[in-house]
């Protein structure tokens, strides 16, 4: 146990977390130089191209350090993104260590605090390393004065790396071996091992991630999951080299994988606790919570018949994906689909993307909710995420929706645009602070609802890239909530109806109409598009019909010139569904959730 | 001719040649004459080929016009354009309406027999009567083609700029579409079948061998919408094969200088996608009154065309603007008048 260290590795997207990862493989010779490719870890095609983890993976690294000692050093990869925090906390919690990662450039950012505090909660020894000094850009200095301003770390202990290039690699891996503790426990006792994440290999079965904290685990025990005592015999243990290496057995510090027929990911669930049934342990690790989906979208399929493959679709995602939550759910405009829960936008956008890619799928997704509380004048409760469930407004008492915390990090002089972001967004205010001379953490609770659009990029685009955001959810607050049906042709279309708080109702109305009609395409007849509430009109918009207007000569160029057009005009437009007698292509009903024009 | 020769590699048969865009006869019998000659000299040129010459009724005499004929021309495309005066001089033409009548009258008695007529309509303050009349004195001498183009603004005109400024209102959208109607209509009862959105063609009913409509449709116009492969040769001009299109130098001393350097001016080309030329097909396709060859479509792309499109064709079908039948998917007359808004409902669900 000794000569094992556990450690992740915390940064802000885009800090290079992917390529220091593939760099410490590689100079461990885990895998052959020709088998390599970059992003070594993110194995999805969405991770690669994002640039962003969203599975957790795990790779036992052999290392011989400068004493001439090896060590296995298990890197735990964790995803890289708001939506997933539950999810590194718990990759976080089997570690001893984690590298903080910071780009030499860009600095200190609201996900590399986040992630740090993080850390600290499971008190982890933190590595800074500075990343990206091979660039122009590169200001170690200040990013030093950062580490000990912002993050209250000793700025010498940092490592300069280029992960890029492969500067300082060996620095990291020594460090890890010199200052991460190894880790505690006792291999005599009860088995008690945390589940960090799953995934779902065809042939086996769950494949379930873990770290051992007390006992061991080998083939034949029978194990239970402590959160549903559900009993699973163990067919395989052992430990991810890239690929899987089995092992006699795994005992205390170690982190690895086992393999007992279980059927789906939804029985393994992040941050349960695993133990032997026979001789259980006295208590589970703490901090397991069920995921809880905080953003609701209903998914359709373009073709009336793809609701089978869309079924399919989702059943296999669900085997590696247990946050994902689905049932059915039908609408008069678009038919037969399912209603979705996720743990973000991001994560609603992973599994679209998916779906389309993988599945080969056209989809058509609603207006994302969050799932609001209605207390009704019986004094039950209604628990809400569907616009087409929304009950009576008469019959409703009180409504409260879910508010977060969201925490801000800027250079000070976007103080005025973010606070206008931000409270336009009915945000409040709570407090600020300097981090450093111009830089600034605020905080604000914000209304969930109000960031699962595009908060985050208008953020973006208002701070020029400069700011970050995270946050926590907090508690529910009472709302004033209205039910925006937009109406085609005097047609409520119920797929794009939306909950939206009342002070916002005519604005959304007006935007929701706007994208509308710049999104439908001119048809035979005149269109009205309509935004409603209750029985009252609030906004309106007309699309003309079709205009006589025969075209020009079509000759040589003339044809380059006139696709060119078309190519323009079809962006986004490929997948039609008919609402009625219109013709509503698929981006209408994503273009309704932008709030902005731009 | 430089540029001839440095494309004579391009290995195709040509069975129609085509001296155009901009006044070509501005030149003499014996420029256009050795034009014909060197293309010869460098292309595969069919011996029955359609040799057509852009002509510009106030750069020509009956003494030229014979002499284009003995160099080879046996399509003459009149830019008549109108045989209004005013219309003319909104135009900004430089020949009369007599010079108009007489550059049929002229090509006729130097014995063309395939002679195409080019008019423009839907010009301001244009009536049904006055654009009939027209028509009307075009076909005095039966040409065998006419090619009958809507004015369009082309934005960066002098026209467009003006109308920009207000100083003229264009007919309304109704009244175009009238006049475009009408056309069609009139030039049926007249024995001229409409193939294409502009072009029209004489039906000659007495010639058993060859369908007259068949044979007096133009060669060349129709290559640019049936994806046939084209070369085209001077500034500006495109050249066509599948999947590749590209063209040359816009800019004339550019093109000049490139040439006179022994390189060809090519200044842009494009290599089509799959879906890219789906697009093209069923624009082009739309334009002629044949419509999409359904049959050719599915070979080439390997869709089910019905299915494809049925989301949109349904209701097109229902509202009388598109029909289809086993093989040919086309619009109706009441269709063509809405092609840019039907087209891209189609285009959409590529």
């Amino acid at each position: 146990m000794i000569n094992i260290r556990n450690f992740s590795i915390i940064a802000h997207i885009d800090h290079g977390k992917s390529t220091l990862s593939d760099r410490l493989i590689q100079a461990t010779n885990v895998v052959l130089d020709r088998d390599f490719q970059d992003q070594i870890l993110d194995t999805m095609d969405i991770e690669r191209e994002r640039g962003i983890t969203i599975k957790s993976q795990t790779i036992c690294l052999p290392y011989t350090a400068k004493d001439n000692q090896t060590y296995m050093l298990n890197l735990i990869d964790t995803p890289g993104h708001v939506d997933f925090t539950y999810e590194v906390s718990r990759a976080l919690a089997s570690c001893e260590g984690a590298l903080l990662l910071i780009d030499a450039s860009q600095g200190v950012e609201a996900q590399t605090l986040a992630n740090l505090y993080l850390a600290m909660e499971h008190n982890l020894k933190i590595i800074p390393v500075i990343n990206k000094i091979d660039l122009p850009s590169a200001d170690v200095e200040r990013i030093k004065q950062q580490i000990e301003d912002d993050l209250g770390l000793d700025p010498e202990s940092a490592i300069l790396t280029s992960a890029k290039e492969g500067t300082g690699i060996e620095e990291v891996l020594e460090s890890i071996v010199k200052d991460l503790p190894p880790p505690a426990g006792d291999p005599e006792a009860p088995l008690k091992a945390l589940i960090f994440d799953s995934h779902y290999d065809p042939y086996r079965g769950t494949v379930v991630n873990f770290r051992v904290f007390q006992g061991r685990v080998q083939a034949k025990d029978v194990v239970t999951f402590m959160s549903n005592d559900v009993a699973h015999k163990v067919e395989e243990v052992g430990i991810f080299q890239i690929v899987r290496v089995p092992q006699k057995q795994l005992s205390a510090g170690q982190v690895g994988y086992l393999i007992a027929g279980i059927k789906t990911v939804s029985d393994t669930r992040c941050g349960d606790t695993i133990t032997l049934r026979d001789r259980p342990c006295s208590a589970s690790m703490p901090g397991f919570k069920e995921a809880k989906p905080v953003v609701f979208s209903s998914i359709y399929p373009v073709a009336t018949d793809g609701y089978e493959e869309l079924a399919v679709g989702l059943e296999k995602l669900k085997l590696n994906d247990a946050s994902l939550i689905y049932e059915k759910d039908t609408s008069v405009a678009l038919g037969f689909g399912f209603r979705c829960g996720f743990l973000g936008l991001l994560h609603l956008e992973v599994v679209q993307e998916r779906l389309e890619r993988e599945y080969g799928l056209s989809l058509i997704m609603t207006a994302p909710s969050v799932r609001y509380q209605l207390i009704m004048n019986d004094g039950s409760t209604l628990i809400i995420d569907n616009p087409s469930l929304y009950p009576d407004p008469t019959k409703i008492q009180t409504t409260m929706e879910p508010f977060i915390r969201a925490s801000i990090i800027i250079p000070d002089r976007y103080m005025g645009p973010v606070m206008k972001l931000c409270l336009d967004r009915r945000g409040s205010n709570t407090n600020y602070q300097y981090l450093t001379s111009s830089r600034l953490e605020m905080f604000f609770e914000l209304p969930l609802a109000e960031v699962v659009y595009d908060f985050y990029d208008k953020l973006k685009s208002i701070t020029k890239g400069y700011g970050s955001f995270d946050y926590e959810l907090k508690d529910y607050k009472e709302t004033d909530l209205a039910k925006l049906d937009i109406l085609i042709n005097g047609e409520r279309v119920d797929a794009l109806s939306q909950l939206v708080h009342k002070d916002r109702a005519v604005e959304r109305a007006k935007r929701a109409c706007e994208k509308l009609r710049d999104e439908i395409p001119r048809q035979q007849f005149k269109i009205a598009v309509q935004g409603a509430v209750g029985g009252n009109i609030i906004a309106r918009k007309t699309i003309s019909a079709f205009r006589k207007d025969v075209t020009a000569k079509c000759y040589g160029g003339d044809v380059t010139r006139k696709r060119k057009l078309l190519e323009k005009q079809k962006k986004g437009k490929k997948r039609m569904k008919m609402v009625g007698q219109v013709m509503i292509p698929q981006s209408a009903f994503m273009s309704v959730l932008k709030t902005d024009t731009d | 001719m430089i540029e001839m020769n440095l494309k004579s590699g391009f290995a195709l048969t040509f069975d129609s040649l085509y001296i155009g865009g901009g006044t070509p006869s501005v030149f003499g019998a014996e420029t256009i004459g050795r034009i014909i000659e060197a293309a010869h000299r460098s292309f595969n040129i069919l011996k029955d080929a359609e040799i057509t010459l852009e002509v510009n009724p106030d750069t020509i005499t009956p003494e030229k016009l014979e002499g284009f004929r003995r160099g080879g021309v046996n399509r003459i495309n009149i830019g008549v354009q109108s045989y209004n005066p005013e219309n003319l001089n909104f135009l900004g033409r430089l020949h009369s309406d007599s010079d108009a009548d007489l550059a049929g009258k002229w090509a006729r008695e130097a014995g063309f027999e395939n002679i195409c007529l080019d008019l423009i309509y839907g010009i301001p303050g244009q009536t049904k009567k006055a654009w009939v009349a027209d028509l009307e004195r075009a076909l005095s001498f039966a040409p065998e083609h006419l090619s009958c183009y809507l004015l369009t603004y082309e934005p960066g005109t002098p026209l467009d700029a003006s109308r920009q400024k207000g100083r003229f209102h264009p007919l309304n959208d109704d009244k175009i579409s009238d006049l475009f109607t009408s056309t069609i209509e009139f030039l049926a009862a007249r024995g001229y079948a409409q193939y294409e959105m502009s072009n029209f063609a004489r039906i000659d009913s007495d010639n058993t061998e060859k369908p007259g409509f068949e044979q007096n449709r133009s060669r060349h116009n129709r290559k640019y919408w049936l994806f046939t492969p084209y070369l085209g040769l001077g500034p500006t001009s495109h050249s066509f094969k599948e999947p590749e299109r590209f063209w040359n130098q816009p800019d004339v001393p550019d093109y000049i200088n490139e040439l006179a350097a022994g390189r060809l001016p090519p200044s842009g080309r494009e290599m089509l996608s799959r879906s890219q030329l789906m697009m093209e097909a069923i624009y082009l396709g739309l334009r002629q009154t044949e419509g999409i060859r359904t049959e050719a479509f599915e070979e080439k792309f390997a869709v089910d065309f019905q299915r494809q499109f049925s989301d949109t064709l349904e209701g097109l079908e229902e509202k009388g603007l598109i029909r289809s039948t086993q093989n040919r998917c086309a619009l109706t007359h009441k269709g063509m008048l809405f092609l840019d808004s039907i087209v891209p409902l189609l285009v959409n669900q590529i």
